[in-house]
């Protein structure tokens, strides 16, 4: 006897928030929220501001504490891992990080060893490798020796990015990393996420460019009001409603001539 | 044991250590720079235990600290020298450490615990237990330790806004700083006369009649904080980056704040119950210690080395220039820490300028 129902193979995931609830103070941003980040993706949250996709990506760093509900690493609530064990399994690149005053680029990135590092154990030879491999998977060999605050913006980025990588985490949560740079630099950034997810990790970034969001992600979440609205591979939510759903613009999409990826084109205003 | 020659480049003036189960960093620059303050702390200390307005030689003064010297002489150098010159080199030290760790906290020049009210708040709980009448060698301490406390508590609620920021703690503890010099000063007015006296000169910060007893509260809570501290130094520097930067690292800041934070003002406080508010060498010294170490990050063990050589060579100085009368040391330090603050404003301002 054969079953004509085809078994559903549940998208494998690691990182999950479950039915969360979180904001700041009185105010709450996101509202029974469920998001499974798919393994082995390049997920890219979008939304208009002050959707709450950097306050759900914050949910999922431990660094907001939702009010309700859980995110869950292989299962188990974060809030019940201990720090440095979860800061093995999910790195996070922040909006805004600090360059101490005259640091160089090599002993930032290697500060992104701490989470494997004791007491006893503070500089072993696999940390001087990961730092090595971080440096130059980033392209950032040649200013190992540089002070960072001499450094420009992307070089920069891709420094704090480095640090992230010495974490030698298999998730790594990304806070807008393109803000604040130039396009080169923005796509220099991108193709670098691409990159290391192919080499298979999972990626999960807040965007602001809805094409760079669908140019470069396999995985997007679009966000409204603290919901989400649709997700799932660009092609599919690339769409002109989508656009006009989540953030109230009309538009036209039409295929990427490089990639082949849809290519959201606001429309001109009727006048 | 080996050294990579390449990993040298990592951190200049550092190099990696691996011996068996253990392996790290040997920033041999800071250790150097700890290691000539130190010499220069003992030195300066030294030249304080044989001057004064007794004449004792150095022979005579050594006798006396080996027990082989006449009672008068031997009285003057353990009872009234001696505790005075380890207290200048414990508390220099206690204080650059509580600087150091408020600095590093608020990741601002400016954030020392005399400039945010911890000292003053030390020194109206020590007027509070005064004006109570409780007498005893704990009795001060222990108001100091609770008004420290207490007003590092009440800056650090007043400041929490989703989280604190190291700029609302500073400028809310200006403020409260403010609010408690002014209640200090009433406190003083409210003592009998002899015991306003004895405040008024203790209020400037003076180190002119610290005893034994003063030197081991000191020395205790120091033996317990500066473990606890340097156990915290890395999650500290980490924290510099920012706060979410920190957390992504497996860092417990809350955890680590309170324990910085309450070590301390520990700190300051025991200092302040026995010689007053000893102003600016938690302000300076680490922040010269860390132009020294060209290190990046807040280094607490060269700051309490250059604290103590700083109070100790301000004893000197406030010995020096009007004796017999000893002038309070909190006015040298003062002299030196207000030049030096002049010069911050004026350097941050121009950064500030040149940045944005």
């Amino acid at each position: 006897m054969t079953t004509t129902a085809t078994p559903v193979t549940p998208v494998e995931h690691r990182l999950a928030a479950e039915n969360i609830t979180a904001g700041y103070d009185q105010r709450t941003v996101l509202r029974e929220l469920d998001l499974h980040i798919p393994e082995g993706s390049f997920t890219v949250i979008i939304g208009p501001n002050a959707c709450g996709k950097s306050t759900l990506l914050r949910s999922l760093a431990r660094l907001i504490r939702p009010a309700s509900g859980q995110v869950l690493l292989d299962g188990a609530a974060i809030t019940t891992l201990p720090t440095k064990q979860l800061a093995r399994t999910v790195g996070l690149l922040p909006q805004t990080s600090v360059a101490p005053e005259g640091i160089t680029v090599a002993d930032l990135v290697s500060r992104g060893r701490h989470p494997h590092q004791s007491l006893l154990k503070r500089w072993g030879r696999e940390d001087e490798a990961a730092v090595r491999e971080a440096l130059e998977v980033t392209g950032t060999t040649e200013l190992a020796t540089r002070a960072v605050d001499e450094l420009s913006g992307g070089q920069r980025q891709r420094t704090w990015i480095a640090m992230a990588l010495a974490q030698q985490t298999p998730i790594l949560l990304l806070d807008e990393p393109t803000t604040y740079l130039d396009i080169a630099h923005q796509i220099e950034v991108l193709e670098l996420c691409t990159q290391l997810q192919r080499e298979g990790r999972t990626l999960v970034a807040v965007l602001h460019d809805l094409n760079q969001a669908l140019r470069y992600a396999t995985h997007v979440v679009a966000m409204r009001d603290g919901e989400i609205i649709a997700q799932g591979a660009p092609e599919t939510t690339g769409t002109a409603g989508l656009v006009e759903d989540v953030f109230g613009v009309a538009a036209r999409v039409i295929q990427d001539p490089e990639t082949g990826r849809p290519l959201v084109i606001p429309k001109a205003s009727p006048k | 044991m080996s050294v990579p020659t390449t990993a040298a480049l990592f951190r200049p003036g550092t190099r990696p250590v691996r011996v068996r189960g253990f392996s790290g960093w040997l920033n041999t620059r800071a250790v150097l720079v700890t290691l000539g303050l130190l010499i220069a702390a003992a030195v300066v200390a030294w030249w304080n235990m044989v001057s004064g307005s007794a004449s004792i030689t150095a022979a005579e003064t050594l006798d006396a600290l080996l027990g082989q010297a006449d009672e008068g002489t031997t009285r003057v150098v353990r009872q009234w020298r001696a505790p005075r010159v380890v207290f200048t080199l414990l508390g220099g030290a206690a204080l650059a450490l509580a600087g150091a760790v408020f600095q590093s906290q608020t990741r601002n020049p400016l954030g020392s615990p005399d400039i945010i009210g911890f000292s003053t708040g030390a020194y109206t709980g020590a007027l509070l237990v005064a004006a109570a009448g409780a007498t005893g060698m704990w009795a001060t301490p222990v108001g100091a330790i609770l008004g420290g406390l207490g007003t590092g508590t009440l800056v650090y609620l007043l400041a929490w806004k989703r989280g604190v920021s190291g700029l609302r703690i500073i400028l809310v503890g200006i403020g409260v700083s403010i609010f408690l010099g002014s209640f200090n000063t009433y406190l003083v007015t409210m003592l009998d006369l002899e015991a306003a006296m004895a405040v008024a000169t203790w209020g400037a910060g003076s180190v002119n009649d610290i005893t034994w007893a003063h030197v081991l509260p000191l020395l205790a809570i120091t033996v317990i904080c500066l473990p606890v501290m340097l156990g915290h130094a890395q999650d500290m520097r980490l924290m510099e980056m920012g706060d979410d930067a920190a957390a992504g690292l497996g860092i417990r800041l809350e955890r680590v704040r309170l324990v910085q934070f309450t070590a301390g003002i520990l700190l300051v406080a025991v200092v302040t119950a026995a010689a007053g508010p000893i102003a600016f060498i938690a302000l300076v010294a680490p922040q010269l210690a860390l132009r020294l170490t060209a290190a990046p990050s807040v280094q607490l063990l060269p700051a309490a080395a250059m604290g103590a050589v700083l109070l100790t060579i301000s004893d000197a100085v406030a010995r020096a220039s009007a004796m017999p009368v000893n002038l309070p040391v909190g006015v040298i330090t003062l002299i030196l820490g207000g030049a030096y603050l002049v010069w911050l404003l004026i350097s941050l301002g121009q950064k500030k300028g040149t940045s944005s």
